[in-house]
């Protein structure tokens, strides 16, 4: 069997350590190491974005990434999305505007739509739309998804408030990606 | 954008309520099949067909049984022997040993990605590792792959005991043809005698995934003493509990089977393909099995819906009225019989009063998975042949395409070729909308853009349901009931009985049982579930109502029939209590409330549905694009609206991707070339515009509030209205799904547009 190696890496803000085969996907990690089940496997080959998490605040499709590669990582799936028992806007939003269907695709265009919002709380629909078309849906036609992050981005915006403190939000991720990058 | 019952007669339905499995689902917490961790579970992996037709001569387990950390192996020789057994499944008759035959190859394997052998092991890779070293003895022969083909004489023959079904009459000698259906009714070829107009074109559309996100997945667990659990990703856990039961024959009282939260099934979840294999890798390990597949082995283990060919003929007079229709349609059933010939051949026609019309349908085996449902399954096929030649034939006529389906709409009267006469339906009204609508109504400017229209039909079955409710001391009630909720219909059935008894859709807590906490419940699937039940879901709350009334008649010691009930009020002489009142004192009235109700409601209704579509198409590479689309649909009463248009979006995009890009493609020895997402290619967020919609009400007189099936009727029209639209933007008709940029570029060249 396999060697394994030994892996410490941020989880929705919890340093989480784990044992993992040089074969083992993040995804694999995430759902049979760590039994964060809440990122699905559609495709596990990068087509689907059922199984999206943030990477150092980027959507990446954790079936593609190697759970040995998030050593010192930051991590954040859709468990660590809604806070204090308290649902994110975008979280809010997909309830509100009937955005899930069968929902196995959501916590996938959850992730992507917070990776996006979290860089432009107001973004055009193309742009929402070219964003998102890496997650697949076939129960909603998408109109509803799209307009649950725009419902999102809104609230999100408003509570944001001015933009210069949303520009401070966006060069402490920057700084972060860098030195992490630094770090390798 | 849509009128519906929102604000009108009733309290919660019509609004739109917070889906009450909806926080589970936007935190991750929900459990689908794949995300159920069992104590000692183990993993499982299929070896399948590398062939597309072969004999199996051998089967050699033995180097995988001995690989470290594989638990157990299973075979053809593991499942029951089962000739020719036929069993009833809730949806029509089925040969058990057709499907055992599907679940683990028996003699031969039918389709590359039929599965051959099975094997649990202490992870995945180690599974995989095992399969490798299974060793098949194969005899490799011809594959039939195109069902003309297959239907000729002296064609490679998948089955040697299946002769064609003639209206009763089997053929002597074995055939791919399985069945034979015929439908007529006037007199055909006089009609097309007297006709002024004929237009008769032949159509061929290909093979396409129903595409749920989430793969097949099941874990078993045979326990020591003898009872079987299955949990899965089913669209029906009754029907998967009979399937299973039936395929490994042990009493259905030994099967239970846990409905886990389930990623879209749209047809393709209600054979069962994973259960009894996991059940017997269990029963030979002893521990919980889970076998997940792979999206490779879901595009060529699991059924597509069937490509077809097919040929519609109608005739017209000058005055704009059908008076002959005639159809030929060729289904391919995949390797096993009972493909959806039958609802196409009842399909065709059905949107138009046709004095008349001859049908002929053919049920033909190819070297394909075996075919599956897929959202109005057969109908969207047979609507792109026969909107087509109603379009051209409107066009010849000189006729606005709107006006002269209005001219020959199906309503109440109308008897269908095959026989049943409609009662009240809203096909007339739903084209009348379309014709009010903004989008018809705003002219189509530019240059390759074209604007197209179609109808579609599709039947809402009844079958049986059941539920139950237990009134809570607060004032909530707790729905149980057995239909697996895959779109949001724990609300719609929620909001149904919650209007019963005067409550808030949120007062009610639904929850899916399995097969031992509820009574036998049919499959999600034939636009059913908010319709029948929900229909049970409305005699709960009448059953916890005329409880509930003896209990305020005990409360005031007077007689039942002076308590009168409005809302969520009970009311006798100068009294008055709430129903969260009176479920405080069920202690001092007798004790605990449960209502329940089993329905089977009889025939079926009808949904009606029309689409609008404005397209460009690229002239230099032939891409089309939508611009603008809208989804008309007579839905009875909508329950909960957001999730009708919900529907009605998603049946529609899907719709889309069957008209422009989805297909199998095959290479000479049947292998298929595109068995993944990126090549598969189904619709994204880029692909599609926002979709409109315009809920037409016409309630249903068999339901209590009026309700329609909903969820299969939006995937008809879709691929004529686009045919039709991308005439209008160049000058070409259509006759061959998809209309991928290849096709549709040849057919724009060849006419020299
Ligand atoms: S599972 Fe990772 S992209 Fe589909
Ligand atoms: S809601 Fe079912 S795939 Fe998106």
């Amino acid at each position: 069997m396999a060697k394994k190696t030994h892996v410490t890496t941020t989880i929705n803000g919890q340093q989480v350590e784990f044992l993992c085969e040089a074969r083992q996907s993040l995804l694999e990690v995430l759902r049979d190491v760590l039994h964060l089940t809440g990122s699905k496997e559609g495709c596990n080959n990068g087509n689907c974005g059922a199984c999206t998490v943030l990477l150092d605040g980027l959507p990446v499709d954790s079936c593609l990434v190697l759970g040995v590669e998030v050593e010192a990582a930051e991590i954040t799936t859709i468990e660590g999305v809604a806070q204090d028992s308290c649902l994110h806007p975008i979280q809010q939003c997909f309830l509100e505007d009937a955005a899930l269907q069968c929902g196995v695709c959501t916590p996938g265009f959850i992730m992507t739509a917070k990776a996006l919002l979290d860089r432009d709380p107001n973004p055009s629909e193309e742009e929402i739309r070219f964003q998102l078309a890496g997650n697949l849906c076939r129960c909603t036609g998408y109109d509803k998804i799209v307009r649950a992050v725009q419902d999102a981005g809104q609230i999100m915006g408003n509570q944001r408030g001015a933009t210069s403190a949303a520009a401070q939000a966006n060069g402490s991720r920057a700084s972060k990606a860098k030195a992490r990058a630094g770090s390798k | 954008m849509s009128s519906t019952t929102e604000g009108t007669k009733y309290k919660v339905i019509g609004t739109r309520p917070v889906r009450h499995d909806g926080a589970d689902k936007v935190t991750g917490r929900a459990v689908y099949g794949a995300d159920l961790r069992l104590s000692g579970m183990v993993r499982g992996r299929i070896l399948r067909s590398p062939h597309a037709h072969a004999r199996i001569k051998s089967i050699d387990t033995s180097a995988a049984e001995q690989l470290p950390g594989v638990l157990a192996v299973a075979t053809r020789n593991d499942l029951p022997n089962l000739k020719d057994k036929i069993a009833n499944l809730g949806e029509g008759a089925v040969n058990l040993a057709h499907l055992s035959a599907n679940v683990l190859a028996h003699d031969k394997a039918l389709y590359k990605g039929h599965a051959v052998a099975a094997v649990a092991a202490i992870n995945n890779h180690v599974a995989e590792e095992a399969l490798a070293l299974i060793k098949v003895d194969y005899e490799p022969l011809p594959a039939v792959m195109d069902l003309t083909e297959a239907m000729r004489d002296g064609a490679p023959l998948l089955h040697d005991d299946v002769h064609t079904n003639s209206m009763g009459k089997k053929s002597e000698k074995p055939s791919n043809i399985s069945t034979h259906i015929h439908f007529e009714t006037g007199d055909v070829d006089d009609a097309f005698a007297k006709a002024d107009v004929i237009v008769e074109r032949e159509f061929r559309t290909a093979s396409v995934h129903q595409g749920y996100i989430e793969p097949h997945v099941a874990t078993a667990l045979w326990n020591a003493d003898g009872h079987l659990t299955v949990w899965c990703a089913t669209q029906g856990s009754f029907t998967a509990r009979q399937q299973t039961s039936e395929l490994l024959q042990i009493p259905v009282s030994r099967v239970t089977v846990v409905p886990c939260e389930i990623g879209g099934g749209f047809g393709g979840k209600i054979a069962v393909y994973l259960e009894p294999v996991a059940a017997i890798l269990s029963r030979k390990c002893g521990r919980p099995v889970q076998l997940v597949m792979n999206r490779d082995e879901v595009f060529e283990g699991t059924g597509p819906t069937p490509g077809s060919a097919t040929r519609v003929k109608l005739g017209a007079t000058n005055d704009g009225k059908l008076v002959a229709g005639e159809a030929w349609l060729a289904y391919d059933a995949g390797a096993f019989p009972g493909g959806m010939i039958g609802p196409g051949c009842m399909c065709v026609f059905s949107c138009y009063e046709f004095p008349n019309a001859r049908v002929d349908g053919y049920d033909v085996l190819v070297n394909k998975p075996k075919t599956q449902a897929y959202r109005a399954p057969g109908a969207t096929q047979a609507a792109f042949a026969c909107e087509t030649v109603i379009d051209e034939l409107a066009e010849r006529l000189g006729v606005d395409p709107i006006e002269f389906r209005l001219n020959n709409a199906a309503k109440e009267g109308t008897r269908r070729v095959d026989g049943p006469v409609y009662p009240r339906v809203g096909l007339v009204e739903t084209l009348e909308a379309a014709r009010n609508s903004e989008h018809w109504k705003t002219p189509l400017e530019g240059p390759h853009r074209g604007r197209g229209i179609a109808s579609g039909y599709w039947f809402n079955i009844g079958l049986k349901s059941s539920a139950a409710a237990n009134v809570n001391p607060d004032g909530t009630v707790s729905l149980i009931e057995g239909s697996t909720d895959i779109g949001g219909t724990r609300a719609s059935i929620a909001m149904q009985l919650a209007e019963t008894l005067g409550i808030r859709a949120e007062d009610v807590k639904p929850r899916v049982a399995d097969t031992d906490g509820v009574g036998y419940t049919d499959v999600t699937g034939g636009s059913r579930v908010t319709f029948a039940t929900g229909m049970a879901a409305h005699e709960v709350g009448l059953d916890i109502q005329r409880q509930m009334t003896e209990r305020a008649a005990a409360l005031w010691e007077c007689d039942v029939e002076s308590v009168e009930v409005e809302g969520n009020t009970y009311k006798a002489n100068g009294n008055s209590i709430t129903f969260a009142e009176l479920a405080g004192k069920l202690g001092q009235t007798g004790g605990p409330v449960v209502g329940r109700a089993a329905v089977d409601p009889q025939g079926s209704s009808h949904g009606f549905g029309t689409h609008l579509v404005d397209v460009e198409v690229d002239p230099d590479t032939a891409k089309v694009t939508i611009l603008r689309y809208t989804a008309i649909q007579d839905v009875g009463t909508a329950i909960h609206p957001a999730y009708v248009e919900g529907q009605m979006q998603g049946g529609a995009v899907q719709g889309i991707g069957w008209a422009l890009n989805e297909e199998y493609f095959f290479d000479d020895q049947g292998h298929m070339q595109n068995a993944s997402y990126l090549d598969y290619r189904m619709p994204t967020s880029l692909d599609v515009p926002m979709i409109d919609t315009i809920i037409v009400e016409v309630p249903n007189p068999a339901h209590p509030f009026g309700v329609r099936g909903v969820g299969e009727t939006p995937i008809i029209a879709p691929p004529a209205a686009i045919a039709n639209a991308i005439h209008g933007a160049t000058g070409v008709r259509m006759h061959e799904l998809p209309m991928s940029p290849p096709r549709l570029w040849a057919q724009m060249n060849k006419n020299g547009s």
